[in-house]
């Protein structure tokens, strides 16, 4: 048992031991400590860490399936990054037409924007997917694109819509007398907004922007709904042929949304240190 | 007629026959609360004119008013010549548009009581933004205008520091290099001290001192540094409760009044 001790055990790297089924004793039980202190690290997944340990009793050698499992499941990784990049860089540039139209003079805009941001805000993203996949084709009699087009438009609008309020909030947010301070150095409306009023709201949108963008990360597992082949969609295709296997299955689902989470947590967090800076206080 | 008096002449209409601002039966309310009552004015160019009086009595909105931040509810301000809020159209007087105002608005500077610097730039591009993007100016020639401007208020040294960095009389020296750079030919101070703790204020009287004696744009200074005005202005106003109640030369409204409102005034403020 010695040597097995005196391996460092590395969770992500255990096609090395191919000796661990005849071994399962120790070195099984360790690796699944060691999973089981990684899930308890993610206490937002701890009802799932239950579930997976009610199965342990015969799946504590299963680490090893749970590593296979991952070359699988990235096969849809392609299809979640690239919805997850195209939405939020629509949900984005949503946000800012929608937030600066909620400021103009213009009435008409004001109100027509307002009504697209309630519609969007009040009714679920499930529904409005549906919407544009099932219902609109069918009723108007056009097709809005492939299931991909469909997916990053509908987690746009929607995630655009909340968006939005942030941007407009933040707009409004910036001290008057920055506003006062540009009308008298005679900048224009537009000089006033582009170098004095949006360098410093955007600032403060940094750290909403990058928990929504987290959302919308997790949002991109609905395009399974509509057939895209996204991680999600791979995690239910190998349950359907390994029913027994769905606690582990949707464990190692959720650990890799959650590291994918990851850079934007840290982005958002180096963002909320910069904005400090660089916005008037008074 | 000699040569020395032709001179003379000349000096007196440049400098003093030439009225850059006028205020013409100016009132303004909020909702149903009259601030200013019926305000007349004259500013002639280059002169130095201090506006003191109780808190509320309106200081603040008249000079306001001039930077286009308030419009009037009636009356007339005139700048070099054009009417501020009015503009003619057919031959009949229309409410000014964007392009009119911004026209007159180029002869107008402001430094506020909360310095109001732009706290995403550094104090040099705080200086610089302004000529560059609205008088269109070149970038090279701004550059070096704005450093000498930031070594005349002793900032010289701190070109690349942001507002954050800076002690409230130093914001409030960069905030006086900032308008000055757009050369205005009137610039308007609001109570730029009172919001500064105590022995930063020498600081700053003293750079607004040098532009009044070195400068000859024409200066409106709300204040409430009674020797100071008695030191740089050659007009004081008293206001109290929206209405002009008396003018003159400093000496006359600050050491000589006869008016009771105003010797209380300053009784009060003496005594403080
Ligand atoms: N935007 C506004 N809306 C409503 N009332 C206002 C507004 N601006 C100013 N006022 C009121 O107008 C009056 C005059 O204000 P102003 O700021 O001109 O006075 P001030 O003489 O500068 O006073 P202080 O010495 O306190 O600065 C005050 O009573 C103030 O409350
Ligand atoms: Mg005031």
């Amino acid at each position: 048992m010695g040597y097995v001790l005196k391996k460092s055990i590395d969770i992500f790297n255990v096609k090395l031991s191919k000796r661990e089924n005849s071994h399962s004793g120790l070195y099984g039980q360790r690796k699944y400590k060691l999973l089981k202190s990684l899930l308890q690290s993610i206490s937002r997944y701890n009802q799932v860490t239950i579930v997976y340990s009610s199965t342990s009793r015969k799946g504590m050698v299963n680490i090893s399936t749970a590593i296979e499992m991952i070359p699988q499941l990235t096969r849809g990784l392609a299809v979640t990054i690239s919805v997850l990049i195209a939405s939020a860089f629509i949900a984005y540039i949503v946000a800012f037409i929608a937030g600066l139209s909620k400021i103009s003079k213009s009435i008409l805009l004001r109100k027509f924007t307002g009504v697209y941001v309630e519609v969007f805000r009040g009714t679920s993203l499930i529904v409005q997917l549906f919407w544009l996949y099932y219902a609109i084709p069918m009723l108007f009699n056009i097709q809005l694109g492939s299931n991909w087009w469909i997916g990053v438009i509908a987690i746009g609008l929607n995630y655009g819509s909340y968006m939005s309020e942030v941007v407009r909030g933040s707009i409004l947010a910036v001290d008057k007398g920055q506003i006062e301070a540009s009308i008298a150095l005679n900048m224009t409306r537009y000089q006033r907004m582009r170098l004095v009023i949006l360098p410093q709201a955007i600032r403060m949108m940094i750290p909403d922007f990058g928990n929504y963008t987290i959302q919308i990360m997790k949002a991109t597992s609905l395009v399974s709904l509509i057939g895209m082949r996204d991680i999600l969609y791979y995690g239910d295709i190998m349950r359907s042929s390994n029913l027994s296997q769905a606690p582990l299955i949707y464990v190692v689902v959720l650990l890799m949304y959650f590291i994918l989470a990851l850079p934007f947590v840290w982005l958002t967090r180096k963002g909320e240190s910069i904005a400090k800076k660089g916005v008037a206080s008074q | 007629m000699s040569e020395q008096s032709v001179k003379d002449i000349e000096k007196i209409n440049t400098l003093n026959t030439e009225q850059i601002v006028k205020y013409r039966n100016v009132t303004k309310s909020f909702g149903d609360f009259h601030v200013l009552k019926g305000i007349n004015l004259d500013i002639y160019s280059g002169e130095k004119v201090a506006i003191i009086g109780p808190s509320g009595s309106g200081k603040t909105t008249i000079i306001r008013m001039l930077m286009t931040l308030e419009e009037p509810t009636s009356g007339d301000i005139i700048v070099d010549g054009k009417n501020l809020w009015k503009m003619k159209r057919n031959g009949t007087s229309i409410p000014a548009n964007e392009k009119h105002i911004s026209e007159l608005r180029g002869n107008i500077g402001m430094v506020f009581q909360h310095f109001n610097l732009f706290p995403h730039m550094t104090i040099l591009e705080n200086c610089m933004v302004a000529p560059i993007h609205v008088k269109k100016e070149d970038k090279k020639e701004v550059q070096e205008r704005s450093i000498q401007m930031l070594e005349r208020v002793g900032l010289g040294n701190k070109l690349n520091f942001y507002p954050s960095q800076l002690s409230g009389g130093q914001k409030q020296r960069v905030a006086m290099a900032r308008a000055l750079v757009m050369r205005p030919k009137i610039m308007l101070f609001d109570e730029v001290t009172s919001a500064l703790d105590p022995e930063l204020v020498g600081e700053v009287l003293e750079v607004i001192r040098d532009i009044a004696h070195n400068d000859d744009m024409a200066m409106i200074l709300v204040t409430h540094e009674m020797d100071f005005a008695l030191d740089v202005a050659d007009k004081v106003l008293f206001l109290d409760q929206g209405v002009i109640i008396e003018q003159g030369t400093a000496s006359e409204v600050l050491e000589h009044s006869k008016n009771e409102r105003v010797q209380a005034f300053l009784r009060r403020f003496r005594k403080i």
